[in-house]
């Protein structure tokens, strides 16, 4: 039982930084229908920035150091967002091969920058040491960091639901996601939603960052690579476009991941994920909650 | 409700408009003017070019030549912008946000001065009223014409809405509802009306222009076309005449 609640509440935790990622991303493709392959880069600068902000404090509190760690890596991942939006893809509008192209070679360039100038090796994180220890749920020692990363994911999911639902630029988003065109001939200026929804994108990113190497206890230039397949498998399933598929689908594939590969062999969670989204887009091509229903 | 007065200066002048997507060119320089007040009709056979013609006035596709509204340049504006200077637009397909509700969509094309116009809305189509919290997508196709033209109303500093074929696919009520609708708010602004049912146009417009292979082959008053049977045949392909 021990056991079953740990692999829960763990995959729960990598599903919801899948989520914060996937989010971003699902919201950039919904509107503008660009493939934004730098997400991943937006990731990996905000853990660094994130780190340095927080050791740029040592002495103080190791609460204050994380805190601060964690707005700087979350504006961080905005502010590379925003300009990554306004300098390289706006001017790319028309030419969707460019976009992918240009996020491609931002990606790569990011990682050998970040790699060239801190290095590949893992650099540990420090954490208050309430993090570092666990608690004890139905007999399960349950890493503390989870429950960090889970209840930051559940603010931002119903931050996001709220900003779409209830204010005048996420109705904008909404309706742009369904059809860009119309929304420009109501007289709608789509190109700041772009810059917004980059931003906000950037900024979950950014926070998936930080949130990810007190998850992990590390951070390494490449995990935002890895973390960038995931997330868009999560945004196929989930449905592009959508937040609350995105949720639903990180929690799947988080959980399917971590079951799989403890019961039956390392990697076999990966395969599993790999093959739910063939199932998904054979069965449900627009994913399992389409597009357009924020 | 302020009325808008029907002028014969020009409130749109559209000149040598020019449309090409790949290889073939749709409009081949088509040049015309809208009155201010009343609906101007925008007619010809299928495929001849006058949705195109609307997309091309707001910047939808592609296009060279000029549109100038009550004298201002519109063509180096984007679509927002030239919106934003008073073209209203309901497109063919409606173009509903079907995830969206009905006050949803509405809230959309607000303006600061569209508070007013709600009440003409809601007297033309109460439904929407009454449909306020239902998705736009599950409505008929009736219901999601209302919204679209709803939309395009709310905005009382459009000057002129372009309006393509708002009948289409509806139903004889409905389509008597829709062109009701249509001459109400022709009192408050200025409409390019493209309408494949001639018989609706006929009863609605007051000028008309009719396009054919993408260039302009008659403008003018409605009467002089549809009352001759070899101008309408040679344009609209109609054997006889349509009566009044």
């Amino acid at each position: 039982m021990s056991t079953i609640v740990l692999l829960i509440v763990t995959g729960l935790g990598l599903g919801a930084l899948y989520f914060l990622i996937a989010a971003g991303l699902s919201l950039i493709w919904g509107l503008m229908r660009v493939l934004n392959l730098a997400h991943g880069a937006f990731f990996t600068v905000a853990g660094y920035a994130g780190f340095f902000a927080a050791a740029s404090l040592g002495g103080s509190s190791p609460w204050l150091q994380w805190f601060v760690g964690l707005i700087a890596g979350t504006l961080a991942g905005g502010i590379f967002a925003v300009l990554t939006e306004t300098l390289l893809i706006r001017p790319l509008y028309r030419r969707p091969v460019g976009q992918v192209l240009v996020t491609v070679g931002l990606a790569l360039a990011t990682l050998a920058l970040v790699e060239g100038t801190f290095g590949s090796d893992p650099r540990q994180v420090s954490l208050p040491d309430w993090m570092t220890a666990t608690t004890t749920i139905l007999g399960a020692a349950i890493p503390n960091t989870r429950f960090v990363v889970l209840l930051l994911a559940v603010l931002v999911l119903l931050g996001l639901l709220f900003f779409l639902r209830r204010t005048r630029y996420g109705l904008i988003i909404r309706a742009g996601v369904e059809n860009r065109a119309m929304v420009s001939a109501l007289g709608i200026d789509v190109g700041r939603a772009f810059t917004l929804v980059f931003a906000i994108g950037g900024m979950a990113a950014g926070l998936a960052g930080v949130l990810g190497a007190t998850y992990f206890g590390t951070i390494d230039p490449s995990r935002g690579t890895t973390m960038l397949i995931s997330a868009f498998i999560v945004v196929v399933i989930g449905g592009l476009g959508s937040i609350g598929g995105s949720a639903l689908a990180a929690v799947i594939v988080g959980l399917l991941q971590q079951f799989l590969n403890f019961y039956a062999a390392a990697g076999v969670g990966d395969f599993a994920v790999v093959l739910l989204l063939a199932a998904v887009l054979l069965l449900r091509p627009g994913g399992l909650i389409g597009r357009g229903s924020a | 409700m302020t009325a808008v007065a029907n002028t014969n200066d020009a409130l749109l002048r559209v000149d040598g408009l020019r449309v090409a997507i790949g290889e073939s060119q749709i409009l081949g320089g088509v040049s015309f003017q809208v009155r201010g007040g009343g609906i101007t009709g925008l007619l010809g056979r299928n495929g001849v070019g006058k949705t195109t013609t609307l997309r091309g006035i707001l910047g939808l596709v592609p296009r060279t030549g000029s549109v100038t509204l009550a004298g201002d340049e519109l063509t180096a504006l984007p679509v927002h912008a030239i919106v934003r200077r008073g073209v209203g637009y309901v497109p063919e397909d409606r173009d509903v946000f079907g995830g969206l509700t009905v006050a949803e969509n509405l809230r959309l094309a607000e303006r600061k001065d569209s508070e007013h116009r709600y009440a003409l809305i809601y007297e033309l189509f109460p439904e929407l009223r009454e449909r306020a919290a239902q998705r736009a997508g599950t409505l008929s196709g009736g219901q999601q014409q209302m919204v679209a033209l709803a939309r395009a109303l709310l905005n009382a500093s459009n000057r002129i809405l372009l309006i393509d074929e708002p009948t289409k696919g509806l139903s004889p009520l409905m389509v008597k509802r829709v062109a009701d609708a249509l001459q109400r708010a022709a009192l408050v602004t200025t409409i390019l009306l493209v309408e494949q049912n001639l018989a609706v146009a006929r009863h609605l417009v007051r000028d008309v222009v009719v396009l054919d292979q993408g260039s302009v082959v008659f403008a003018g008053d409605v009467a002089t076309l549809v009352d001759d049977p070899a101008l309408a045949r040679r344009y609209l392909g109609l054997s006889t005449a349509l009566g009044h």
